[in-house]
C-alpha cells in the first residue's frame, strides 16, 4: 500500500439496474481511480441497491467522482464517510495449511480475533473472521507464517452511527 | 390496456410521437426493419428523414435540437449503423444537446454471442450518453421512451440511447402506452439556491468596480436572453459569451465584448484578466477560454451559476455557487440587484476595444474573415449559422455577429470536424423559413459531404459557403507557431472540384476567386431558392488571431503573427532542432 495516496470510503444508494455498476466504475476509471473494495448489495428497499466502495486517489479528484456519481440518472445518493463516526465491518475467509501439529497454535491465534472454524480437514483450515478491515490485516499478518493457502476478504461494508443515514 | 393488439416496433413509435418527437434522422438495416415496418405501416406525423451516413443522422438531430430547442430522434441499425452513431452522440453530449437515439440490436437470444452485425452500442456509449436503456421486453418500451424523453430535455440536456434487439420489436407489447416514469435517482433542479446566495450575489455585483458576465450555452438553453439582457443594462455590466453562448446577448450591444478564450477578442480577454468580479452564467469554463486555470480571474471575486452542480469546481474553484437554471435565476436575481458604479471600467474597456479591434488583412488574395464579414453584413446578421471545425469555425465566430441564441450552431466541446453540413440540413428542418448558412472547411466537409444528397432531395435551401484553403488550416498554423514550421500531414492536395461535384447532386454551385466578386457570388446563391454551394479559394496560408497560445493566460494574447515564435506548448519538451537552430 503506498502511503501517499489517502483511501476513500463511499457508499452509494443506486437504482437497481444492470447498468449502475458499469456506469459507477467507468466514473472511477475515467479519472485514473482505483477502486480497491467494491460491495453491491440489496437494500432494505429491494428495488435500491447499496454500494460500498473503497477507493484510492487525490482528494480533488474524488470531490468530482462524488458529484458525477450522484449526477448519474440512477443514483440516489453518493457520500464519502472518511471522516465520519460510522460502523465499518468486513468479512473474510482464510484457508491455513495447518495439519494435526500445527493445528492448536493456529486454533489459538483464531480464537483471540474471535474467528470462527467453518471447516476443518487433515491439512488445512478455513477461519472466518469478522470485523474492522485492520483487526482482519493484523489477523491475517500472524497467519503468514503458516502457509495461506487461500484468501477472500469481502471488502468494506459501512453504516453512519446513530440516526444519521449512511 | 393498448387500444389495440401492436409490436413493439409500432409502440416505440407511437410513444416516441407521443412524447414529442416530430423528426426522425436515420438509416435501416437488417435488425432495424422492424422498426422500419412500423415506419412504413404507421404513417404517423413524424417526419422520416433518410440520411447518408449515421454520423450524419445524428448530426441532423443535433442541428435540429440546437435550432428549435426541442429533439430529433435518430434511427439506425446495429453494429456499424450504431457505431457511426457514436461521433454525433459524443458532439451532442459535449455541448449539452438533447437527442433519442435508437439502435437496432440482435435478437436477445444471440446478445454477446457474436451475432452478424451485433455491437455492444449500450458499453460504447456509455461514457458518451446522459443514460441509456438496453430494451429487454416490449412491455417496457412506454415507459423507457418517456424516461429517455424527460432525461434528455431536462435539467442539462444531453443524449439517450435506447437499444433495441429486433425480437423485442416484433413481440407484442400489451403494456399501456401512457406509462408512469420510474426514475427514483433524477430529480433536476431548476431553483437548487437558497435566498442568501442571491442576496450575496446582489452585493457582490453592486460592490464590483470592474464586473464582467460569461454568458455560456447554459443561458441560451434556458433562453434567458431577455434576463440577461436586463440584468446587463440595469447594472451596466459588460458580456462576453462563450463560443456555444453566441448571441444570448446580441453582439452589436454596446456592452457586449463579443467572445472570449483561446481566439476570443483581445478586448474580451483584457476585461477577464482585470476584472474584480467574473459572473458565470451557463458557461463550463473549460479549458479553451481559462488560458491557464490557476491565473484564470486571479484577481476577482469568481460567481458560478449552472444546471449543473458538477462545473463548480472541476477546473475553477468560484468564490460562490448558485446551482439553477439560468433564466430562473435571474428571474429571482433582478428584484435584488442595486446598481454599482462601473462608469470607469466601462470606459477603459471602450478604449481596449479602439486599441484592439477585431481586423483582417484584405490584400494579398481572398481571406476567410473578409468573405463572413460580407455575409454578415449582407444578411444583417440574421442567418442560422452551423460551421465544422477549424479555422473558419474561428473566423465566423468572430465575424459573423448574432444577436439572438440558437442562431450559431457550432461543435464547441468536442470539436467535430464535419458538422457543419448536416447540422445545417437538420436546423434548415426545424426552421424551414430561415436562412440558414453552413461556413465549413475543405477538411471537415468532405468527411461529411454525402449528405448533399439530402439537402437536394429535400429542397432544403441551405447555403454552403467551403472555405478552400487545401489544408487543415488550424492545425497547420499551430505547426508554424509552435513547431517549427514542420507542416506534418495537413496538405490536402487531391481535393475534388467541388463545384462539379456539388453540381453533380443538383444544386446550384459556384466559385468565388476574387475579393471583387464577393457580393455578387454571395448574392446569388442568397437569392436561389434551393440549395447552392460557393467553393471559396482562400488564400494558402492564414493564421486565426486573436490567439491565446495553448498553455499561457490570457494575459498573452497574440494579436497577429508573432515575430519570435512562442515554443511549444507546456508538457513537450522544446528540443533544439536543426530549423531552430540554423534561425537562431
Amino acid at each position: 500500500m503506498s502511503t501517499s495516496v489517502p483511501t476513500h470510503n463511499l457508499s452509494i444508494f443506486v437504482a437497481n439496474r444492470p447498468s449502475a455498476l458499469a456506469r459507477i466504475a467507468q466514473t472511477f476509471s475515467r479519472r485514473g481511480f482505483n477502486i480497491e473494495s467494491l460491495v453491491v448489495s440489496p437494500a432494505a428497499n429491494s428495488d435500491l441497491s447499496r454500494m460500498t466502495i473503497t477507493a484510492k486517489g487525490r482528494e480533488a479528484g474524488l470531490e468530482q467522482i462524488i458529484m458525477q456519481c450522484n449526477k448519474l440518472v440512477d443514483v440516489l445518493a453518493c457520500r464519502e464517510h472518511t471522516d465520519e463516526e460510522v460502523v465499518a465491518r468486513e468479512l473474510a475467509l482464510v484457508k491455513v495449511a495447518a495439519d494435526s501439529t500445527r493445528r492448536a497454535e493456529v486454533l489459538q491465534i483464531a480464537d483471540h480475533f474471535r474467528a470462527k472454524t467453518v471447516d476443518l480437514s487433515d491439512k488445512s483450515i478455513v477461519l472466518e473472521a469478522t470485523g474492522s478491515s485492520e483487526k482482519i490485516d493484523a489477523m491475517v499478518d500472524l497467519l503468514r507464517k503458516f502457509k495461506i493457502i487461500e484468501l477472500v476478504r469481502t471488502g468494506k461494508v459501512i453504516m453512519a452511527r446513530g440516526e444519521r443515514e449512511t | 390496456m393498448s387500444e389495440k393488439q401492436m409490436i413493439g416496433a409500432e409502440a416505440l413509435l407511437q410513444c416516441l410521437e407521443k412524447a414529442g418527437i416530430e423528426i426522425m434522422f436515420g438509416l435501416p438495416g437488417g435488425a432495424a426493419i422492424p422498426l422500419f415496418d412500423a415506419l412504413y405501416q404507421l404513417k404517423g406525423k413524424i417526419k422520416f428523414v433518410l440520411t447518408r451516413h449515421e454520423q450524419n443522422a445524428a448530426h441532423e438531430a443535433d442541428g435540429y435540437a440546437r435550432a428549435t430547442g426541442k429533439p430529433a430522434a435518430v434511427l439506425v441499425t446495429s453494429g456499424p449503423g450504431a457505431a457511426n452513431t457514436v461521433t454525433g452522440i459524443m458532439t451532442a453530449y459535449m455541448d449539452s444537446v438533447p437527442m433519442i437515439v435508437i439502435t437496432g440490436q440482435s435478437v436477445r437470444g444471440m446478445l454477446g454471442k457474436d451475432a452478424f452485425q451485433e455491437a455492444d452500442i449500450f458499453n460504447l456509449t456509455m461514457p458518451i450518453v446522459k443514460h441509456s436503456y438496453l430494451l429487454k421486453s416490449a412491455n417496457d418500451i412506454p415507459r423507457v421512451v418517456k424516461e429517455a424523453y424527460h432525461i434528455a430535455t431536462t435539467g442539462r440536456p444531453g443524449p439517450v440511447l435506447i437499444d433495441v434487439p429486433k425480437d423485442v420489436g416484433t413481440e407484442l407489447c400489451t403494456a399501456a402506452l401512457d406509462a408512469e416514469m420510474n426514475l427514483p435517482g433524477y430529480k433536476p433542479e431548476k431553483r437548487g439556491y437558497l435566498p442568501e446566495t442571491l442576496d450575496f450575489i446582489a452585493d457582490a455585483l453592486a460592490k464590483a468596480k470592474r464586473p464582467v458576465i460569461i454568458a455560456g450555452h447554459g443561458a441560451a438553453l434556458s433562453r434567458a436572453e431577455k434576463e440577461l439582457r436586463e440584468l446587463a443594462e440595469k447594472l451596466q455590466i459588460p458580456v462576453t459569451s462563450t463560443l456555444l453562448g453566441k448571441g444570448v446577448f446580441p453582439d452589436s450591444h454596446k456592452l457586449s465584448l463579443e467572445g472570449l478564450g483561446m481566439h476570443g477578442t483581445a478586448y474580451a480577454n483584457r476585461a477577464v484578466v482585470e476584472c474584480d468580479l467574473m459572473l458565470a452564467l451557463g458557461a463550463r469554463l473549460d479549458d479553451r477560454i481559462l488560458g491557464v486555470p490557476s491565473m484564470f480571474c486571479r484577481n476577482a471575486v469568481k460567481i458560478h451559476v449552472d444546471i449543473d452542480p458538477t462545473e463548480f469546481g472541476k477546473l475553477i474553484k468560484p468564490d460562490f455557487q448558485c446551482q439553477g437554471d439560468i433564466k430562473t435565476v435571474l428571474q429571482d436575481l433582478l428584484p435584488r440587484v442595486k446598481r454599482g458604479n462601473t462608469a470607469e471600467w466601462l470606459k477603459q474597456l471602450e478604449s481596449y476595444k479602439k486599441k484592439w479591434p477585431l481586423t483582417y488583412a484584405k490584400k494579398g488574395g481572398l481571406h476567410p474573415p473578409q468573405v463572413i464579414d460580407a455575409l454578415n453584413k449582407l444578411t444583417g446578421g440574421k442567418a442560422i449559422m452551423t460551421t465544422d471545425v477549424g479555422q473558419h469555425q474561428m473566423w465566423a465566430w468572430q465575424w459573423y455577429k448574432c444577436d439572438k441564441p440558437w442562431q450559431f450552431i457550432t461543435s464547441g466541446g468536442a470539436g467535430t470536424m464535419g458538422f457543419g453540413l448536416p447540422a445545417a440540413i437538420g436546423a434548415q428542418f426545424g426552421r424551414p423559413d430561415e436562412l440558414v448558412i453552413a461556413i465549413v472547411g475543405d477538411g471537415g466537409f468532405q468527411m461529411t459531404m454525402s449528405d448533399l444528397a439530402t439537402a437536394v432531395i429535400h429542397k432544403l435551401p441551405i447555403k454552403i459557403i467551403l472555405m478552400n484553403n487545401h489544408y487543415l488550416g488550424m492545425v497547420r498554423q499551430w505547426q508554424d507557431m509552435f513547431y517549427d514550421e514542420r507542416f506534418s500531414q495537413v496538405d490536402l492536395r487531391g481535393n475534388p472540384d467541388f463545384v462539379a461535384l456539388a453540381k453533380s447532386y443538383g444544386m446550384l454551385a459556384l466559385n468565388l476567386k476574387r475579393g471583387a466578386d464577393i457580393p455578387k457570388v454571395l448574392k446569388r446563391a442568397l437569392e436561389h431558392p434551393g440549395p447552392a454551394l460557393i467553393n471559396v479559394e482562400v488564400v494558402m496560408h492564414e493564421e486565426v488571431y486573436p490567439m491565446v497560445p495553448p498553455g499561457k493566460p490570457l494575459e498573452e494574447t497574440v494579436l497577429e503573427h508573432p515575430r519570435q515564435k512562442p515554443g511549444r506548448p507546456a508538457g513537450r519538451k522544446n528540443k533544439p532542432t536543426a530549423a531552430r537552430a540554423k534561425k537562431n
